[in-house]
């Protein structure tokens, strides 16, 4: 069981979270300028490290916001949990886990 | 390799079984291989068995960074069946299904493979017409189905609740008579023993750490046994996928979980077929051993810690109490977890790989265990024309590009 210190709540159960997948996958600005290859790679293709993994979770029965968590993905150890970079966020600042 | 048989195993027997030979050699590397698999799981060393039998290939060498059958292949729920929904992926598994089914005789191995039936459940109207949708397409590809009613159920399965007032009522559901299970270590130990017969070189506690390339083809790989020089090399490690990919400096449409299983202590004989439940997410046999043998979903989130989330654990515990509440005071052994390849479109991947020479096999993310002898059998034929043979063919990394997914969600995705 992990305990996922959510940036505005604070450490809760991981049953109340959700997994959102790699973090910093931005979609691509001009999707009809990419090559079938490049679509696929942000469709599909993923780092899948192991190792620190930077990945996206929402606190879906909580506070139901998205924030960005830093996780070894063979160890579990949780690095970094912190708001996403666009979300000033309105309770206390994200601040490290 | 002497054969096994009752003769064999009465001498034995009068000489206190003093006297059996080893069932594979523990060979030191040889500098260079005509081909290398990476991976000695069930699909790697029947790769190698097959690259040996069917193509004569025998300058091989599996190396193992554990020992053989340690990963995934003696950590599943060893259910075997091939009632895929759609015709590429039911093609693939019925191949594989038609080797199980002489395999035992082929490698002079017990395989305990036990056709016992492999039933699933239907608890809603939309399951009922996924089902009937199932054993529909099963039929038009020449595979066993039927539908099977509430009341054939439970003269089937007397230990599940079918009543109306079940948590999870039951409408129905699929039969596969040919389905089953397996002994999952003895495919491991049969391929190795009858591949090893063949001249290939079962390579233990040997960890690829690179793979060589030259001018954009594999000459090699480094091993933690040193450098070992190949014309090919075949990938085959589940849910270490993504990390020899990146040794070669590629990219994998693959996410690695953790999938989970657990068995009960023994009890007399209670269920005789394979019962699965898509939608609660439990599945359920009993080994001949007598262990209830259960498998859960996939951890939710990445991970290559071989151990689970425990909530997982008891979201199928609680579902398979819910079907059979018989169970509810059986006592639970021992529980492990596997890291499984899954692929966006739960099929997996056989395929060539921009590096020549190099090819690759995973994806098969949750049910890769049935798949065992087709696997090695396609792979094996993938790597020794360089090309696929028409049943992996379309199960190539390209699909991914084109857009021509295998949507097995449906069917696979969910429980095995």
């Amino acid at each position: 069981m992990l305990l996922i210190p959510c940036p505005w709540c604070g450490a809760r159960a991981e049953t109340e979270f959700s997994y959102g997948g790699e973090a910093g996958i931005a979609r691509p600005a001009d999707p009809d300028a990419l090559s079938d290859a490049q679509w696929a790679d942000y469709l599909y293709y993923r780092s899948n490290p192991r190792g620190p993994h930077r990945e996206r979770w929402n606190h879906s029965l909580g506070c139901r916001r998205w924030f960005e968590l830093e996780r070894n993905t063979v160890t579990y150890e949780i690095l970094a949990s912190r708001a996403p970079d666009h979300d000033s966020g309105s309770g206390r600042p994200g601040g490290e886990g | 390799m002497k054969r096994y048989s009752a003769f064999s195993l009465l001498r034995n027997a009068v000489r206190h079984n003093a006297d059996w030979a080893p069932a594979w050699r523990d060979p030191e590397p040889r500098p260079a291989y005509d081909v290398v698999i990476v991976g000695g799981g069930g699909h790697g060393l029947a790769t190698a068995y097959y690259l040996a039998r069917e193509h004569g290939i025998y300058n091989v060498a599996v190396l193992e960074k554990g020992w053989i059958g340690g990963g995934n292949t003696g950590r599943n729920t060893t259910i075997v069946r091939s009632n895929y929904l759609r015709t590429e992926a039911a093609l693939l598994y019925e191949h594989s299904l038609k080797l199980w089914e002489k395999l035992s005789a082929e490698l002079n191995f017990n395989l305990m493979f036990s056709q016992r039936g492999v039933y699933n459940l239907g608890h809603s109207l939309q399951d009922l017409r996924d089902l009937q949708r199932r054993v529909s397409a099963n039929r038009l590809n020449g595979i066993d189905a039927e539908w099977v009613t509430p009341a054939e159920l439970k003269r089937a399965i007397p230990l599940l609740d079918t009543s109306p007032a079940a948590r999870y009522p039951i409408l129905g559901g699929s039969l596969q008579r040919r389905g089953g299970v397996a002994r999952h270590d003895a495919v491991a130990w049969g391929y190795a023993r009858a591949a090893d017969a063949l001249g290939v070189d079962i390579l233990q506690q040997c960890e690829v750490t690179g793979i060589r390339r030259e001018n954009g083809r594999v000459t090699g790989v480094d091993t933690s046994r040193g450098p070992i020089r190949a014309n090919k090399v075949g990938v085959v490690v589940a849910g270490h996928a993504s990390v020899l990919a990146a040794m070669a400096g590629l990219r994998l449409p693959i996410q690695s979980h953790p999938l989970q299983a657990f068995v009960s202590e023994p009890l007399r004989p209670v269920l005789n077929a394979v019962v699965m439940s898509n939608a609660v997410h439990g599945y359920i046999s009993q080994s001949d051993k007598g262990e209830l043998v259960i498998g859960a979903g996939i951890d939710a989130y990445t991970g290559y810690g071989q151990r689970g989330s425990f909530p997982t654990i008891e979201h199928a515990a609680a579902a398979i109490v819910a079907l059979f509440p018989g169970f509810s005071r059986v006592r639970l052994m021992r529980l492990w977890g596997g890291i499984v390849d899954i692929c966006p479109d739960a099929c997996p991947i056989i395929s060539r790989t921009p590096v020549n020479g190099l090819y690759f096999n995973c994806g098969w993310g949750t049910g890769g265990f049935k798949a065992t002898p087709g696997s090695g059998w396609v792979f094996a034929h993938t790597i020794a024309q360089d090309q696929p043979h028409e049943l992996n063919a379309p199960f190539g990394l390209e699909r991914f590009t084109t857009g021509a997914l295998i949507d097995e969600h449906g069917a696979a995705g969910v429980a095995h």
